[in-house]
């Protein structure tokens, strides 16, 4: 797993669905592991596959379309609501991805997935439709998602836009550092803000 | 200015703020289970360190554990490594265990309350989105991941930053046969099932405030389906009331002072939200899903959306959404046959809950062709509906009680619901495949889903009970 994350240059996958729930992007059959690796090969299992059978491909899902290739998955409004299951973002992290863009993130899906340097990059509604208008007339189309500048562009029109990300997790990502790491730095913080509180 | 309820929580909890970042926010209580905690220990054992407070953590086994024959080991190999792992890490790291065979067993959702270890003013966390139940004593409880888990069990914080905050107050008497199911499902089919994204809830208002702790549950067990980050709703005499005397309850002196506490934490009548929205309670009917997602509800006597009603870009969602539950837009609802009824869950398996079922089936028989699970949310629900006699109107109806677990809610187990069925459920989601592939599932209320039990299709409750045989709630 790559965990920096600075500027990714790549062609995308598209998923022109609302509401993708994590559901759907990890069926809970799949839960039953107790490592975080292998996820990415049941990543939409239920609608890459006829009747769950790894032999019937369902040739109109995108990700399933040999045109479609890339580190960058495009989908639409309310992506990854449902459950917390991090499940779903190490799904999509596995299956190749490190980027995905939508008009609008679940909270815990997003929290998800920053945590697995996944990089959830949140664009408005106009800009998403040119994403997939243009990787759908041409897949080949590359998209430039640079971290460092908070932009996302659409490297053959030049056509970008800013997007959020809060100075924290920035550096985190570019740094490739987990909150983890930073709680257990201050864990002598948290012990003194025990003696004062009352549970 | 006057500061709401969950400010109020809020500020207790943080530890600091990182300039122009997130907060380092205290958690008090962290419940874990089978299914999304393994990797997080196994990250700790990584790091080589232990739980920084194991006191404040409690473990129980429910998501994937078997509902029939509990007391045998567990079939499926690899849910029983799940189950098997837990127990060896509550083990090493000193975490109090309700495990399968434990009277205390049960949902996560339910036990916590149920233990009274869920308080109100305090934070609570457990990998599993519905923590957002717990709200209904007034904390903030939410639900989080795996590398969250692990960070709690590390050293009890999670870097947060604070949502926006919305009041959804509901008003007015409910209607006979109206139960708090139908009033989380009313407010989903009005704001969607994104409606409350990046938002803290309170629910409020006359309405609410007439609610028992179960139905207060079931409501904030939902906001996640709005998305919010938690719900919660201010305590009151109900709610102390709740709390008292149960196991893990404060008492004497301690009991006291925490109520005086309590006491404090509603939002001040000067207090600002983001967003209010008012809602009446007259204007609630019984309520069924249609759709995948939770917030496309319709009163059981409405009907599907037809085409036309839909907004343009939503066609493409609401079509497919149709195709795989396999009705027409602009059916009715009502008189849809049912194959399967699902009575569970932690929005619904308590026993509240299944003496509202059991009022309305006693001395009725379930329809031939349908086939009812009714799953206790906790063991203590289970030992209470035998000694209520609750299992034997369930029998004499037809009906199977099961034991203790998630169950149909999200299919881990081996309680699924056939492809191309229909289910009647009392859970939260009605997301593809999520009772099992190609299940098809209608959210409902318990009453609902009785009915439906009863005869075999959809229905409308106001029209068959006789004015004292239900209880709103
Ligand atoms: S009953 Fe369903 S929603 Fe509740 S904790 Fe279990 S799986 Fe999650």
């Amino acid at each position: 797993m790559s965990k920096q994350i600075s500027i990714i240059r790549s062609t995308a996958v598209p998923l022109n669905m609302e509401n993708v729930d994590t559901d759907q992007i990890i069926p809970a059959r799949f839960l039953k592991a107790t490592s975080r690796e292998g996820f990415g090969k049941n990543l939409f299992r239920d609608w890459r596959y006829e009747n769950d059978d790894e032999t019937k491909p369902k040739r109109d899902f995108s990700l399933n379309k040999p045109a479609y290739r890339g580190s960058i998955l495009v989908a639409a409004k309310n992506f990854g609501c449902g459950s917390s299951r991090e499940h779903a973002a190490w799904a999509i992290k596995d299956g190749g991805f490190d980027v995905v863009v939508s008009s609008f993130f679940a909270d815990i899906f997003k929290n998800n997935a920053l945590n697995n340097f996944l990089l959830p990059v949140t664009v408005s509604e106009d800009f998403l439709q040119k994403l997939f208008a243009a990787i759908e007339q041409n897949p080949a189309t590359e998209i430039e998602v640079n971290l460092p500048e908070q932009y996302i562009s659409i490297v053959s029109s030049g056509e970008k836009e800013s997007f959020d990300i809060n100075n924290y997790k920035k550096t985190c990502l570019l740094n490739g550092y987990d909150d983890i790491d930073y709680l257990l730095s201050i864990k002598e913080e948290i012990s003194n803000y025990e003696k004062e509180h009352v549970i | 200015m006057g500061q709401t309820l969950f400010e109020k929580i809020w500020d207790k909890h943080v530890v600091k703020t990182i300039d122009g970042g997130p907060s380092v926010f205290y958690i008090d209580t962290h419940f874990i289970h089978e299914v999304t905690s393994p990797q997080a220990f196994a990250g700790l054992n990584k790091r080589g360190i232990k739980v920084f407070r194991p006191q404040q953590v409690v473990a129980t086994a429910d998501h994937n554990v078997p509902t029939l024959n509990q007391h045998l080991p567990i079939k499926e190999e690899l849910s029983r490594l799940q189950v098997e792992a837990l127990k060896k890490n509550c083990a090493e790291h000193g975490i109090e265990l309700y495990g399968l065979g434990h009277p205390f067993q049960g949902i996560v959702h339910v036990i916590g309350p149920e233990l009274g270890i869920t308080q109100p003013g305090m934070t609570i966390v457990c990998g599993d989105s519905h923590t957002s139940t717990h709200g209904a004593f007034g904390n903030i409880a939410f639900g989080i991941g795996t590398s969250e888990v692990e960070m709690v069990l590390a050293t009890q914080c999670l870097m947060q930053s604070k949502p926006k905050l919305m009041r959804i107050s509901i008003d007015g008497k409910l209607n006979k046969g109206v139960v708090s199911k139908d009033i989380v499902l009313y407010i989903l089919s009005q704001i969607t099932a994104s409606g409350a994204t990046g938002y803290a809830v309170e629910f409020a208002g006359s309405a609410i405030r007439s609610l028992s702790m179960e139905a207060r549950m079931t409501i904030c067990n939902m906001s996640i389906e709005m998305g919010a980050r938690c719900g919660m709703i201010a305590p009151d005499e109900i709610t102390f009331g709740y709390i008292k005397g149960r196991k893990f309850a404060p008492a004497g002196a301690e009991w006291d002072k925490k109520l005086a506490y309590w006491k404090t934490l509603y939002s001040d009548a000067d207090a600002v939200f983001d967003k209010e929205i008012n809602i009446k309670a007259e204007d609630i009917e019984p309520m069924i899903t249609y759709g995948t997602n939770p917030g496309m509800g319709i009163g059981v006597s409405g009907h599907v959306p037809a085409l036309n009603e839909v907004d343009e870009k939503e066609k493409p969602s609401f079509e497919k959404s149709l195709a795989y539950m396999g009705l027409q837009p602009g059916a009715n609802i009502k008189g849809k046959k049912v194959d399967y009824v699902f009575i569970g869950s932690c929005t619904n398996s308590r026993i509240e809950d299944l003496r509202m079922v059991a009022g309305f089936v006693k001395g009725k028989h379930k329809a031939d062709d349908v086939e009812v699970w009714i799953v206790p949310g906790s063991k203590q629900v289970e030992k209470q509906a035998i000694e209520e006699g609750i299992d034997k109107i369930f029998a004499a109806a037809g009906f199977i009680l099961r034991q203790p677990g998630c169950s149909a809610c999200l299919g881990m187990n081996e309680d699924k619901i056939p492809a191309g069925k229909y289910c009647i459920s009392t859970s939260n989601r009605n997301f593809e495949g999520r009772q099992g592939p190609n299940a098809r599932t209608f959210l409902a209320s318990p009453l609902t889903a009785a009915l439906a039990a009863i005869t075999g299709e959809v229905g409308d409750i106001r029209e068959y009970y006789s004015k004292s045989e239900l209880v709103n709630n």
